[in-house]
Order: C-alpha cells, then sequence, then structure tokens
C-alpha cells in the first residue's frame, strides 16, 4: 500500500514540475526524463547479482544492466550536451 | 547497512530527481539541474550495490562498463537532428531492461521459492509494459530514421486484433497470478512485443512528437511497474515522475496539433489524403521568387520573423540561418525566431538545432508570446514549414486542420515560403496561404536557398 501512496503523490510532484518546464527545453527533458527512467538499474543489479547456479539468471541481469547503462549515460551526457548549447546573448 | 539508511540514500536520490526537472525551468538553471540527477543516478546506484542482496559483482560491473563506453560514445558523436531517433531508442533500451528484469526477477523469486499472487501480477505488468515500449519504441525509430516508411501502415480490422490482444494479454496476467509459470510469463511479453508494433506502425511520420513522448510516458511506468514487483519507492516515485512527464507532453503536443490524443494513437491520419491532394484541386496561381529577391526585400526590411519547420532539419539548414541571422543582425535589421510547438519530430526539436547553430535563445520565442507581432512584421521568412501556417486552420471548417492553433504569418506585409515543391505538407492538404496576395514561394533546398540569400546581402 505504502507504494501506492509513493506512485500517486510522484504523480502530482510530477505533473507539477513538469509544467514549469520552458517548451524550449522540451528536448532535452525527454532526453533527462530518459536517463532518469532507466532507474530499473536498480531491479537489474538485484537481478545480475543474485547469486545462483543459474546461468541464465546472471546474463538476464547482465543484459538488462547493460540496456539501463547504456541509457543513463547516453542519456545524461546527451542532455548536458544539449544544455551547454543554449546560450544568451552576448 | 540496515534498511532505514538504504529508505533514505533512495529517498535523497528520489529528491535530486525532482531538482533536476525543475532546473528545466529556465536554460539557466538546466545544466545544474541535470548535474543533480546525475548525482541522484549514482547515488542509487551505490547504494543498490551495497545491498546485502548483491552477492557477485562480475555480470553488473561489465554490465556497466560496456554501457558506459558505448552510452558515452553514442551521446557524443549524435547529430542533433537526428535527437528523436536517439530518444526514441533509448526509450526502447529502458522497455526491454525492465522486460529483463521482471523475467529475471521471477526467476530468482522462484529459486528462492518466494512468488506469491501479487508479485506475479506485479512481474506480468512490469513485463508487458516494458514490451510494449521496447517494440513500439523501435518502430517509432525506424520511422524516424526512415528506414520504415513513415506513412501511416493501416490494415482492416487492426482495432479490433489490438484490441483482442490487450484482453488476452490481461487476461494471462490475471491467470498467472493462480498459475505461476514462467512460459505464461514469456507469452504475456510476447503479445506485449507484437501490440507495441501494431501500436506504432499505423501513425504517421509528423504524429511522432505524440508517439516519441507517449513512449517517453511508457518507460516511465514501466520503471514505476518494477519498482512495485521490487516494493521499492525509489523506483515506483522516479517512474511517476517520467511517466507524468511523458503524459503531459503527450497532452501540450495534441492541444498543438487540434487532436486528441486516441485519435492520434489510433493512426491513420492523412493516409488518404496524403500526396494527390494538390494534384487533384483545380490548378492556381502561386508566385515565385529568387533568393535575390528575397534578399532585397530583408535588407529594407525593420523587422524580420523565421519560421522554421522539419524541413530545416532534413537539410540541416541551421547554420545556413545561424548566417542569415547574423547578416541581417549587422544590418540592424530585428530578426527574431517563431516555434511552434509541434514544429520537427519531437518537443522542442527546433530550439535544440537553433542552440546548436549558436542562435541565442532570446531570440527564440514560442507561439503565444510572438503571434501578436506578426501584424508589424515586414518580412516572414518560412523554412521548412508547411501544416503550421496554413490559414485555413483558421478559416475553413472542412479543412483537416480546422481549429489547430497556427503562427499567424499571414498577418505580416510579406511572407516567403522556402519549399522544394508544391507537395503538400503532412497532413496532405494544400496550404491556403500560398495563394495569398502577400505570400511568394522560393523554390529550392532550404540549406541552399539560405546560403544563396546570405551572399546576396552580403555582397
Amino acid at each position: 500500500m505504502v507504494g501506492l501512496y509513493v506512485f500517486v503523490l510522484s504523480c502530482f510532484v510530477g505533473y507539477h514540475v513538469v509544467w514549469g518546464v520552458t517548451p524550449a527545453l522540451h528536448t532535452p527533458l525527454m532526453a533527462v526524463t530518459n536517463a532518469i527512467s532507466a532507474i530499473v538499474v536498480v531491479g537489474a543489479i538485484l537481478v545480475a547479482g543474485f547469486q545462483s547456479d543459474s546461468m541464465v539468471i546472471s546474463l538476464i541481469g547482465f543484459f538488462a544492466v547493460l540496456l539501463a547503462s547504456i541509457n543513463i549515460f547516453g542519456g545524461f551526457v546527451v542532455t548536458n550536451r544539449m544544455l551547454a548549447m543554449f546560450k544568451k546573448k552576448k | 547497512m540496515n534498511d532505514n539508511i538504504f529508505a533514505l540514500i533512495y529517498l535523497i536520490a528520489t529528491i535530486l530527481f525532482i531538482f533536476g526537472l525543475k532546473g528545466l525551468s529556465s536554460p539557466k538553471s538546466a545544466l545544474k539541474g541535470n548535474f543533480s540527477a546525475m548525482i541522484g543516478m549514482a547515488l542509487a546506484i551505490f547504494a543498490t550495490l551495497a545491498s546485502p542482496e548483491v552477492h557477485s559483482y562480475f555480470w553488473i560491473f561489465m554490465g556497466i562498463g560496456i554501457g558506459l563506453v558505448i552510452g558515452v560514445g553514442v551521446a557524443i558523436k549524435i547529430q542533433m537532428t537526428a535527437m528523436p531517433q536517439l530518444v526514441a531508442i533509448l526509450h526502447s533500451f529502458v522497455g526491454l531492461s525492465a522486460v529483463l528484469v521482471s523475467i529475471g526477477t521471477y526467476l530468482s523469486h522462484e529459486a528462492r521459492g518466494e512468488l506469491n499472487s501479487v508479485l506475479l501480477v506485479e512481474l506480468g505488468l512490469g513485463s508487458l509494459i516494458g514490451a510494449v515500449t521496447f517494440t513500439g519504441s523501435i518502430i517509432a525509430f525506424g520511422k524516424l530514421q526512415g528506414t520504415i516508411t513513415s506513412n501511416p501502415l493501416v490494415f482492416k480490422g487492426q482495432h479490433y486484433l489490438n484490441l483482442l490482444l490487450g484482453l488476452l494479454m490481461f487476461v494471462l496476467t490475471g491467470y498467472l497470478a493462480f498459475a505461476p509459470n514462467v512460459v505464461i510469463l514469456l507469452a504475456i511479453t510476447l503479445i506485449a512485443l507484437l501490440l507495441g508494433f501494431l501500436l506504432v506502425l499505423p501513425i504517421g511520420g509528423a504524429d511522432m512528437p505524440v508517439v516519441v513522448s507517449m513512449l517517453n510516458s511508457y518507460s516511465g511506468w514501466a520503471a514505476s511497474a518494477t519498482g512495485f514487483t521490487l516494493g521499492n519507492n525509489l523506483l515506483i516515485a522516479t517512474g511517476a515522475l517520467v511517466g507524468s512527464s511523458g503524459a503531459i507532453l503527450s497532452f501540450i503536443m495534441c492541444q498543438a496539433m487540434n487532436r486528441s490524443f486516441i485519435s492520434v494513437i489510433l493512426g491513420g491520419f492523412g493516409a488518404e489524403a496524403g500526396g494527390d491532394a494538390a494534384a487533384s484541386g483545380p490548378v492556381k496561381n502561386v508566385k515565385s521568387a529568387s533568393s535575390e529577391d528575397v534578399a532585397y526585400m530583408l535588407e529594407n526590411s525593420s523587422k524580420v520573423v523565421i519560421i522554421p519547420g522539419y524541413g530545416m532539419a532534413v537539410s540541416q539548414a541551421q547554420h545556413a540561418i545561424k548566417e542569415l541571422f547574423e547578416a541581417l543582425n549587422h544590418k540592424k535589421i530585428d530578426v527574431k525566431f517563431a516555434i511552434h510547438p509541434v514544429a520537427g519530430r519531437m518537443p522542442g526539436h527546433m530550439n535544440v538545432l537553433l542552440a546548436e547553430a549558436d542562435i541565442p535563445y532570446d531570440f527564440v520565442a514560442e507561439m503565444e508570446d510572438i503571434n501578436g507581432e506578426f501584424a508589424s512584421t515586414d518580412v516572414v521568412l518560412v523554412v521548412g514549414a508547411n501544416d503550421i501556417i496554413n490559414p485555413a486552420a483558421k478559416t475553413d471548417k472542412s479543412s483537416p486542420l480546422y481549429g489547430m492553433p497556427i503562427l499567424d504569418a499571414y498577418k505580416a506585409k510579406q511572407i516567403f515560403v522556402i519549399k522544394r515543391s508544391m507537395k503538400p505538407g503532412y497532413a496532405g492538404v494544400d496550404n491556403a496561404l500560398f495563394y495569398y496576395d502577400n505570400c511568394t514561394l522560393v523554390f529550392g533546398d532550404a540549406k541552399g536557398v539560405c546560403e544563396k540569400i546570405v551572399g546576396s546581402l552580403e555582397s
């Protein structure tokens, strides 16, 4: 039940914060939320680090960590690159 | 470390993510925001690595290491015009990762004998949302990249098939709760993968801003669902933030096209009209001009507005436009850029390209802010945009565009539209603006024409 509380309240927070984002930065917003949604890496780490004799679980975990990590690093770096380009008039 | 410390660290990470999004309210604070989101992610990862549930590290470090090399490599090399494709493919990775986590969690809990019916439903949901996100994003990527036709692909009974697959998926998820079997979980996943393909295929290229936002939202919901399976509030909260962000963006995009979300998702827009609309209508006269004429008019104006569209991205004209911007500035002519919310292939696409070309963001205006200024504008230069300036959206009730908010370019004293041919825009509708007395077409590639105009201005 606590999970549901957290979920609903976070939706409200997300709703209010995102309406405040300037339209000019909607593309960086998508890139950074994309990086953040790679938080599934937490689940992926738990699967990959689950010690068992089953190679299948380890490999599934490995690929999950790999994909999420590409997102994390790719997403944050590309957001950084975009944001660094937005300049005011000299 | 005990559970409370983990909970605390995860809470801090969540707050840092919220600051990350909050920073985007202005370009000034955005970089700091991004940095705080990075710290949040690093905290979350280190805390998880320290968790007593993690026993072996080999595969984890392999995954993170290879992911780092690929992720950073791609992010540094990618061209700004290819940003929609990059975002789409990254969404697919989150989706697939969520699927793998669901299946992996199923197997690891099965090995420990910890499966229960609530967990099973959550695993089913996590896997199906992830799978729809995965294949949907792959198709969106293909359409944006041009490997799959960007025309809507429709066939008879499509919506019934989708509905059937959707129902089947949820029935199986319910069944999984009572009959834990990995085969059923895989079956749910397979159906969801198929559904992801079918959902995005019928949606046309210019509706991609909505699709990409929607998939952005799904990737968040997938993370939330994973959070429920793991009983992890960090994932639930973060997924919900991303999910609502994507949902809001989809809403904004739909509004800017005056179309309902449902009609976009059902797809097929512009399919029947596309292409022959211009040919079938009576031949009307349009005026055309050379780039020298444009340069002459620009030189003798005091206020200019440039409207970029997807055509600017296609011909990579942003740097040529920057030179034009500087040449005009040099002659003390007031230049601004007007951005329609759905210009390009993803929300904010044009802003990023102009920023890449080093055009300061204070000269770039959103639709609501600039629409009042067109009446006092001497020259409007349209670069590769079409439907978003079609006055039929205001005047012609029979037009499919009717009701869509447009940039009021038609109010300006003179409009020049750079265009390759008379081909209609995405909506398959002829542009009424082209036949206005104050509108003149300049035929040619956006980049080439802009360069020629700069050349004439400087000579």
